[in-house]
């Protein structure tokens, strides 16, 4: 296990973060699937100029749980598979590399959704 | 009364039913519950680290989300994460928690309709502009460092 500091980075990176989309929610009324997308546009500009490793390494689960890992995991993916396949791994990169979250989100939401029943929302 | 005084009226209505977001306790809310899964995420992959030495990281990573994705899916199942949800906001939509509700959430809500048009299209309804955006950007990217 690490040191008790480093869970503090994690949980003040990682809570920063979904603070900067509450932040957005409220002043700009901005959707869920807006919100999403943002971030992960955002992970996927970080990786690309090759500044998400050093973050990463120093928040860890702080930036990987936000949605911004998954799109920095996308074009880690698309630049490593680039490197090793050329023009192939345009197409096969950033898919496979998200291939594991993506399928478990699709598998369990189908799981989950036919085994459960929709309950009445209160407010 | 005119067009115009109705719609002022009609705003004024949505306006005084529509759910308050108090600004300052729901940042506070949001940073910790968001913190709570990552440090949870943290937590698992650790674990998974000492259980099992050899694993690359990556894949141990993989886990972790596919870990935090199964949670939050059953959650949405129980009805527990919409509670979490409301009083959370951005905390639990920015982890992959998020993600991982809105594929589950209108999978149960529109079950109704149809396993094919019903449950297995709606499941996207959020989900998809992710998969969408994502795969394009990373295609994008992949052909930026393809022509470096």
């Amino acid at each position: 296990m690490l040191p008790w500091y480093e869970y503090l980075i994690v949980f003040c990176v990682g809570g920063l973060i979904c603070m900067i989309g509450q932040i957005l929610i409220i002043s700009t009324k901005i959707t869920t699937a807006r919100i999403l997308v943002l971030f992960e546009m955002i992970g996927v500009f970080l990786a690309a100029i090759d500044i998400y490793e050093p973050i990463s390494a120093f928040a860890k689960a702080g930036i990987n749980v936000p949605i911004v890992g998954f799109g920095a995991s996308l074009a880690k993916g698309a630049i490593n598979a680039v490197k090793a396949q050329g023009l192939l791994g345009v197409f096969t990169g950033g898919m496979a590399s998200v291939a594991g979250g993506l399928a478990a989100a699709i598998g369990f939401g189908f799981l989950f959704g036919s085994l459960f029943k929709a309950k009445t929302k209160k407010f | 009364m005119t067009e115009i005084e109705r719609n002022e009226r009609y705003n004024k209505y949505v306006e005084a039913k529509i759910a308050k977001t108090h600004a300052w306790p729901s940042l506070f809310n949001a940073f910790w519950i968001g913190g709570f899964i990552c440090v949870l995420g943290q937590i698992f992959n650790d674990l998974l680290l000492i259980w099992f030495p050899t694993m690359a990281t990556q894949s141990a990573w993989t886990f972790t989300l596919i870990f935090l994705i199964f949670l939050a899916s059953f959650l949405t199942g129980l009805g527990v994460f919409d509670k979490i949800a409301v009083y959370a906001g951005a905390g639990t939509i920015v982890p992959i928690t998020g993600f991982s509700n809105s594929i589950a959430s209108p999978a149960m809500e529109f079950k109704n309709e149809g396993i094919v048009f019903g449950m297995c299209a709606k499941m996207f309804v959020i989900a998809g502009p992710v998969i969408v955006f994502g795969t394009v950007a990373s295609m994008i990217v992949g052909l930026i460092y393809l022509f470096l």
